[in-house]
């Protein structure tokens, strides 16, 4: 049952039919997702655009949810990932994974968040109503990612 | 012959998504050198920010030795999620 899915798509995530794929398995008695959305303070950002590597995004994927394989015992693990034009308050990122029990599904879901973060080639750019700016990493990120090493 | 891909600001400021280079056999840093003297906007782009290497996808270090016919891409440090 060990599976992996990578959707990288420029319309909307619809969570309902990526959930249902997550829950396919009859052993797996857990299943965490994160979902992430272009958050807009005060309707300051109006919308983001995505850029990514195509490929070697895919290929970066994979290659963390392996890496989430070799830590713990999960089965099915899914990210999706939004690119292009984005409206504030969509969705941006989902990310799922079934395993037998809760802790194993909690620890990778978000080590591989983490890991999204600071390795996947994507790139957000944002839009207000009065200028576009490339978003620059975030030393919070790779903060996140040292607790995993 | 090397093909070179910018993606993210880097492409924006160098202002050209891809474009091909003649010599192989040289180190990252040597290619991002030779590239920076094309310009001020390219020097900005891959030298004074930062500025990260994938040959074949993979990401490497500047003393990476690039082959003929390789895919290198220079872009920012990621923000995606």
């Amino acid at each position: 049952m060990n599976e992996n899915l990578v959707i990288i798509d420029a319309t909307p995530i619809k969570i309902n039919k990526y959930y249902d794929w997550l829950s396919q398995s009859p052993i797996d008695g857990a299943i965490v997702t994160f979902t992430g959305k272009v958050r807009s303070e005060q309707e300051k950002v109006q919308s983001l655009y995505l850029e990514h590597y195509h490929g070697m995004t895919e290929t970066v994927m994979v290659k963390i949810m392996d890496e989430a394989r070799q830590r713990w015992q999960i089965n099915r693990a899914i990210i999706v990932h939004r690119i292009g034009h984005i409206l504030a308050n969509e969705l941006i990122v989902f990310v799922g994974v079934s395993s037998l029990h809760r802790l194993e599904a909690f620890m990778s879901t978000q080590f591989i968040m983490d890991k999204l973060k600071n390795d996947v080639p994507l790139w957000k750019k944002e839009k207000t109503l009065y200028e576009e700016s490339w978003v620059e990493a975030k030393k919070s990120d790779r903060d996140s990612l040292k607790k995993w090493y | 012959m090397i093909k070179i891909l910018f993606f993210g600001q880097t492409r924006e400021l160098i202002g050209v998504p891809s474009c091909e280079f003649q010599q192989s056999s040289l180190t990252v840093l040597e290619l991002r050198d030779l590239l920076s003297a094309r310009g001020d906007n390219w020097y900005y782009a891959l030298t004074e920010k930062s500025c990260l290497c994938a040959v074949n996808q993979i990401l490497v270090d500047d003393t990476h030795l690039i082959d003929n016919g390789d895919e290198v891409a220079f872009f920012p440090p990621v923000t995606g999620g």
